[in-house]
């Protein structure tokens, strides 16, 4: 499932489980490669942008996904 | 004094039996729980003895409940041992309705009197500011809601910063659905209020009433109340502080119109907040008050507890630059500690312009509530903004002003009681409680 933009589905499930996945599949992309992550936790908002501080990873921001929120990543490191 | 003997006073258990006695005229718990259905179940009382609570069988554990580290005194802290002897001797003396004219009734007015010209007294207002009210909740919900009515024809929007204890931002949510408005200031990435937010809406001419609390009650830091309340007094909008976390151990910046404060947050009962109106400060009773309290808090004092708020709050105010000093120190060695034995951790908060008593950080890939309940096991009572440990989906609304890592949160909070050595023990504990659950949940070197 390598590919330079993938997407990671976490609907329905609760934090901090869609960071986790996150951080797991961030590796799996190039840099400069995407991982749009589907999640309806609404802390997913919070927490997926301050991950990326952390993890000094590319915050692109949020969408619109056909089934709820949708925070897309860009592996910067 | 008999009262302060701990052998004589009746502990939780025996409380609680009592509570659940038969043959005495009290109903036993268990007959409730069974239901109206009578469908089999308990009917009877539960044995005597009952567990204290489910929990790690074997030996220790006793002890460990025993010596439980209590680190949440921003919800509440124990009581304050003069509260609790003032509690016992007005409950005997104070009983009496203060509105009437015979001796004991006379008697509880004095007291009713005392306590309201001491806590005036804490709070730098006069005794006539000071009403008292069933919690600091209702304390909150009648300084805003009062204050906007008062000032109705003047201004129907409420002004109030993203990060208000929910107690102002339900109340603001009941202005907005009576057809009032709401501005919202944002926070900075320290939570902090921006005072330009507060300038641009008390310029706008329509503002009826700006809220902001003295402190951030997750988080810690001080907002500007008193840049805030020098923007408000020109344009000629009363600012009202929630003061709740702050009263007992720091000042209130003066400036406000009408500030709300909650007796168990320093160490008086629960169940006890105070209201306090400036003089010459429009307001009108949200809800039906009659004649208690200066007309504007509903129904019969609960003078003991009220005595017993007031002669605390003297006690922990002579003490607090001290007790300041003290915790301060403590949650230093805690803001610093954490981030350097805990790995991918994030303190939040001011680290310098802060309450004295607590720090909050979030640990990364960590869920809160398994936090939480293994620091418990290991005896250490710490609180969470994390949604995960809450009835809500939502995190805490603070963290999400602030833009911080929301999971993982937990928020340690000290009192008069905690000791250097409780610090040096959650200190201990917290690097492997962290690595632990990072093992379980198979997140290392992520």
């Amino acid at each position: 499932v390598t590919g330079p933009a993938q997407t990671l589905d976490c609907r329905g499930k609760r934090c901090p489980l869609p960071v986790i996945e996150l951080a797991r599949r961030i590796r799996a992309v190039p840099v400069g490669g995407t991982v749009t992550v589907l999640a309806d936790d609404p802390a997913a908002r919070l927490d997926i942008p301050a991950w990326c501080r952390m993890r000094r990873q590319e915050y692109l921001g949020e969408s619109a996904g056909e089934d709820g929120p949708a925070y897309t990543v860009r592996r910067s490191c | 004094v008999g009262f302060q003997d701990p052998d004589r006073a009746p502990t939780g258990e025996s409380l609680l039996d009592t509570l659940s006695k038969t043959g005495s005229g009290v109903l036993a718990w268990g007959a409730w729980a069974g239901g109206a259905g009578g469908a089999g179940g308990s009917t009877g009382a539960d044995p005597p003895g009952r567990p204290r609570r489910a929990g790690p069988a074997g030996p220790g554990s006793a002890t460990v409940r025993q010596m439980a580290v209590y680190l949440d005194a921003a919800s509440g802290v124990p009581m304050h041992p003069v509260a609790r002897d003032a509690l016992l001797a007005a409950l005997d003396d104070g009983w009496a309705d203060p509105g009437r004219l015979y001796g004991v009734a006379r008697r509880a007015r004095l007291l009713q009197d005392a306590a309201r010209e001491a806590v005036a007294q804490c709070l730098d207002a006069r005794p006539d500011e000071v009403s008292f009210t069933a919690s600091g909740t209702h304390a909150a919900q009648l300084a805003v809601l009062g204050g906007l009515a008062g000032r109705r024809r003047s201004g129907h929007r409420l002004v109030h910063s993203a990060v208000e204890h929910s107690c102002v931002l339900q109340a603001a949510q009941a202005h907005q659905a009576a057809g009032g408005a709401v501005s919202v200031v944002g926070v900075d990435p320290l939570g902090r209020a921006a005072v330009d937010g507060y300038a641009a809406a008390v310029h706008s001419g329509e503002v009826g009433l700006a809220a902001l609390q003295s402190a951030n009650h997750e988080v810690g830091t001080l907002q500007p109340v008193a840049e805030v309340a020098a923007l408000c007094q020109p344009a000629g909008v009363p600012l009202y502080v929630d003061a709740a976390q702050s009263v007992g151990r720091l000042p209130v910046p003066p400036g406000w119109s009408l500030l709300s404060a909650s007796a168990h947050k320093w160490g008086g009962p629960p169940g006890v907040g105070v209201l306090v109106i400036r003089k010459g400060t429009r307001w009108a009773s949200p809800w039906p008050a009659g004649e208690r309290e200066g007309g504007r808090v509903g129904g019969f004092p609960n003078l003991p507890a009220v005595v017993a708020a007031a002669a605390s709050l003297r006690a922990v105010q002579a003490e607090a630059a001290a007790e300041a000093t003290r915790l301060r120190a403590l949650v230093d060695r805690v803001r610093s500690e954490v981030g350097r034995t805990v790995p991918d951790v994030q303190v939040v908060g001011d680290p310098t312009d802060r309450l004295p008593h607590l720090v909050t950080f979030s640990c990364l890939y960590v869920d809160g509530e398994a936090l939480l309940l293994e620091l418990d096991r290991r005896g250490f009572a710490v609180s969470s903004g994390s949604s995960c440990t809450s009835s809500t989906v939502r995190p805490s609304h603070v963290l999400e002003a602030m833009g911080v890592l929301s999971h993982g949160n937990v928020r340690v909070s000290l009192h008069r009681t905690s000791t250097e050595p409780e610090v040096t023990a959650f200190l201990a504990a917290l690097p492997e409680v962290v690595a632990e659950l990072r093992r379980t949940a198979g997140v290392v070197g992520l």
